[in-house]
């Protein structure tokens, strides 16, 4: 039985028949646009679908059920923190006085929002160690450009104008090397080191006077722990250069290293992550950057302000000229932070817990896989690990993407394959600490089975899932005969079984 | 812990698989000069009262005034079946469909998106979203210098003036020129200037401009593209989507990429996001688009599938060369805006629309006869402004009697002199004739002095 629902649906635009729908809104008066010139009007009107309400819901609810989502099972993407997303945080989004509030309501109407917004930059400050935090970009990728535009704009303060290079360890996520490129500085790759790690040494090389930032995910995303990062934030200051932070992997760290206090000038929160705001189906997230004194005077406008009154405002335009500028077109992913500030308060003092879970599932998880998989670091991981399939592979030539459609039989979402891409046959696994000893055991007997079926039944892993709505998909055709849209409401094409 | 399963047996089992005897030696590998000292935060909250503390805060906003104010996000009636089916864990607590097996319902939810917003925007290609309004017209901008190789953008005046702020923080990083485009004095993209512009020096890569522009105003886009379209520019209009219900669609002004902000369709305000970013484009400019696509194709036993396609362009797969590095985009969002327009339906936006546009005709009749006369003379479909002496003050008055008078435009744009006397105010579906006697009303009473 597959693990999700198995009834394609047609399109929204198949199921349109019409004159069906309405309701929702009064009709206007005729004439209502009379004062619209003609020739601002569209000509021809949208080919919209035209269903009944029941409809609608019914499509949506069994498209739902083809999703594989953590409300519903184990979900161990490394490197993404599938954590549980508690109930309340959902409803205190949709409280009419914080999904109601214009962005640009006077802050006399906003005191609710703002002061909730100033309590969550203090908290994450003093999570992360850092002076001040930005709550403003949209997503960890947004959050890494706000930062690198802040290392920017630091130079050019400073009349440094000779640094035009971004240090990159070839294991960080691919979002590092392109912000780098979209604040206009070139990067540049370090391998790493062979146990893992960041090579140091590597690094103090290509440090120099052109050098603007390095950028360092830690723990790493091979789920390891820098454990040289103080020499390498030495070196990286003693070279006039600053440290960026990739916070994808806090929820390793939290209440144990306190990135600011460290020496890092920079970093981002992924708050779908660590501090376990809904992944969406991809998004929307939300990035908070925090930063060191010294980059304080660039972050992003508008900030919150609060007055000797005790109230709160948002700047004004052009109230702080070092300021890089405005990222994005309000304030911020509000309704995201509301959650990650409900999941603050309701941990406080035991966020260290969280990381403590996380991190002792990882290295079970991982101790109890060992005799099957190859584990490439042996040292304790952190909150996730990688996992090889590389000897099965040399064996019985089952692949690691084979194995992991395999797991989708076995009722679960596979782990992030491929990634890091140092690593032959990777799987990233990470259980987060929200998931009983119970699935945990069961998963990695899931996965030991799988390792058992390559030797015996090869063909069984090569050619799964076999139990999904729909199985491999032909994605070479898909990209070189785009298909984006679908193309009018009749001729429908319609899908197999249905 | 609040939401960990773990009790001391579970625990003590792992470490004993593991084989160390506590948790603090997981940690050895940190050094000891850079541990962390106890965490300064309060106590855990239990449930109980950290759902009386959030209630408490979200009582402290007042939603309760009768608001004029739109400028880039707009009040609307959701459908209640929206919320209903976005509410579903299936939905939100899945992530980005790397396994599409066992995510078909994300993968053709944005098909849909993609193919909806494609129908409804005249054109051919609809990114699977972006973040916002801001950075989609910065991603649209950046766009035109990839697809042209020049490095001028030249953006009207009339473009939301938060969105030229985010243009240009990104065009500071990515070392483009951007020059604004002025305004005439009827409030409208000022097409001599823009002509001299795109004939002066450095070649421009792309002309952006809104319909309606900031003021509300309905612009002549099929002018603003044929000048950028002469001087070898692409031409880039900015949307509000629920006004192509009725207006001239990007398809139609001859634009090469649409972008803007898909709040309006079904997204509540929450004090800026999140929202929706749309980009489209026409068929050639595909491979430049950045973000996620989702395409139609088969699985190996020939059913009809959906897979996220088109990556070599990502951040992922191309590193420090890929289009842009946005990774996250704003599924839920896109969700929600196909969920509304599924629900509210063709002639239901287009009773969306022009029931905004009646109540603004009702709204601007009101507030002249009290005083306060439109600032342009142009079209306009449901927002525009008003001109009012101390707007500011004003605007301040009427917050004590309960009306959200719109935004000053001093606040919004404060470089501009001509607009220092300007309300900008907009009118929608939600906007009720009771809401516009009572902003009349106060209004008379303080341009008259007197207390009401």
């Amino acid at each position: 039985m597959s693990v999700v629902g198995e009834k394609l649906q047609p399109t929204i635009f198949e199921l349109s028949r019409p004159g069906r729908g309405g309701g929702k809104i009064p009709h206007p008066a005729p004439g209502a646009l009379d004062r619209v010139p003609a020739s601002a009007r569209r000509a021809t009107p949208a080919a919209l679908p035209e269903l009944a309400e029941s409809e609608v819901v019914r499509h949506f609810v069994n498209l739902s059920a083809l999703n594989y989502s953590v409300d519903a099972g184990f979900y161990p993407l490394g490197s993404c923190t599938m954590k549980y997303n508690p109930k309340l945080n959902e409803w205190a989004a949709r409280l009419p006085g914080f999904a109601g509030l214009h962005p640009l309501a006077p802050a006399a109407a906003a005191q609710g929002t703002l002061q909730m917004l100033w309590e969550l930059e203090a908290m994450l400050a003093e999570v992360s160690g850092m002076a001040a935090v930005t709550l403003q970009p949209a997503a960890g990728a947004q959050g890494e450009l706000t930062g690198i535009l802040m290392v920017r704009a630091y130079h050019r303060s400073r009349g440094d104008l000779e640094r035009t290079e971004v240090l990159v360890p070839d294991s960080s996520h691919g979002t590092n090397p392109a912000t780098a490129s979209m604040a206009g500085f070139k990067t540049v790759t370090i391998p790493s080191a062979p146990d893992g790690g960041v090579d140091v040494e590597a690094f103090r090389a290509a440090l120099g006077p052109r050098t603007a930032a390095i950028m360092i995910t830690n723990p790493s995303t091979l789920g390891l722990f820098e454990a040289r990062v103080g020499e390498l934030l030495q070196a990286t200051h003693a070279a006039g250069a600053l440290a960026y932070m990739d916070g994808a992997n806090l929820n390793a760290i939290l209440g144990r290293f306190r990135p600011g206090e460290a020496g890092f000038d920079v970093m981002h929160f992924n708050v779908h992550k660590t501090f376990s705001t809904p992944h969406g189906g991809g998004g929307p997230g939300a990035g908070p950057v925090g930063v060191r004194e010294v980059l304080v005077p660039f972050l992003p406008s508008p900030r919150v302000v609060r007055e000797a009154d005790g109230s709160f405002r948002l700047e004004r335009d052009g109230e702080r000229p070092t300021s890089i500028g405005r990222v994005r077109s309000f304030f911020g992913s509000t309704g995201v932070l509301v959650r990650a500030y409900a999941y603050l308060r309701a941990h406080g003092t035991a966020l260290r817990e969280v990381s403590d879970d996380a991190v002792l599932a990882a290295n079970y998880m991982k101790a109890r896989l060992a005799g099957t998989y190859h584990v490439p670091f042996e040292r304790a991981c952190k909150h996730e690990f990688v996992a090889s399939a590389s000897e099965i592979k040399h064996r019985t030539g089952v692949r690691t993407l084979d194995i992991a459609k395999r797991l989708i039989d076995k009722g679960y979402h596979p782990p992030t394959i491929y990634f890091p891409l140092t690593v032959e046959e990777g799987m990233l696994i990470e259980p987060t600490e929200t998931e009983s000893l119970e699935t945990i055991d069961r998963f990695v007997d899931a996965l030991i089975e799988i390792a058992r079926e390559a030797e015996t039944d090869p063909e069984i892993v090569t050619s799964a899932p076999h139990d999904a709505p729909v199985r491999r998909l032909d994605e070479a055709t898909a990209a070189r005969q785009p298909n984006l849209r679908w193309r009018g409401m009749t001729g429908a094409e319609r899908p197999c079984g249905n | 812990m609040p939401y960990g399963p773990h009790g001391a047996d579970d625990r003590a089992r792992m470490l004993e698989t593991i084989g160390v005897d506590s948790v603090d030696r997981l940690f050895d590998d940190i050094p000891e000069a850079l541990r962390a000292g106890p965490l300064r935060l309060d106590p855990p909250e239990p449930e109980l009262e950290l759902s009386a503390r959030l209630t408490g805060l979200a009582a402290r906003n007042r939603t309760d005034l009768a608001s004029f104010l739109g400028a880039g996000a707009y009040r609307h009636w959701t459908p209640a079946a929206v919320d209903q089916m976005l509410i579903r864990g299936e939905w939100y607590t899945a992530y980005t469909p790397y396994q599409p097996e066992i995510s078909q319902g994300t993968l053709q939810s944005i098909y849909e998106y993609q193919s909806l917003l494609a129908e409804l925007t005249a054109m051919d290609v609809v990114s699977a979203s972006h973040y916002d309004g801001g950075a989609a017209t910065a991603e649209a901008a950046l766009m035109t210098c990839r697809a042209t190789g020049r490095g001028r953008i030249l953006v009207s005046r009339g473009v939301h003036p938060h969105y030229r702020q985010t243009l240009q923080t990104y065009a500071d990083g990515a070392g483009l020129l951007v020059d604004d485009v002025p305004l005439s004095a009827e409030g409208t993209t000022d097409l001599a200037a823009l002509e001299a512009m795109l004939a002066d020096g450095t070649p421009v890569a792309g002309v952006l401009a809104a319909n309606p522009n900031l003021l509300g105003l309905l612009e002549d886009l099929p002018r603003v593209g044929g000048l950028a379209h002469r001087a070898g520019a692409l031409f880039v209009h900015v949307i509000e989507p629920v006004s192509l219900a009725v207006l001239a669609t990007p398809g139609e002004t001859g634009a090469d990429i649409a972008c803007g902000e898909g709040q309006p369709l079904g997204i509540p305000l929450q004090y800026g996001g999140p929202y929706l970013g749309i980009v489209a484009c026409k068929e050639p400019l595909v491979r430049q688009i950045p973000g996620r696509l989702v395409g139609l194709t088969r699985d190996v036993d020939g059913k009809r599938a959906f897979v996220m396609t088109m990556r070599a362009r990502e951040q992922d797969i191309r590193r420090e060369r890929a289009a842009s590095n946005i990774c996250t985009n704003q599924a839920l969002l896109a969700l929600a805006a196909a969920i509304y327009l599924a629900a509210i339906g063709p002639h239901g936006l287009r009773d969306v629309a022009a029931l905004g546009a009646q109540r603004a005709s009702e709204l601007e009749l009101a507030l002249a006869a009290a005083g306060a006369p439109r600032l342009h003379a142009g079209p306009y479909l449901n927002e525009f402004a008003v001109r009012v002496p101390s707007a500011r003050a004003v605007h301040a008055r009427l917050l004590d009697r309960g009306v959200l008078a719109g935004i000053p435009l001093a606040d919004l744009v404060p470089d501009d002199p001509s607009l220092a006397d300007g309300l900008l105010v907009c009118a929608t579906e939600v906007t009720t004739p009771a809401e516009i006697a009572a902003f009349a009303d106060a209004l008379r009473a303080e341009l008259a002095g007197g207390v009401a």
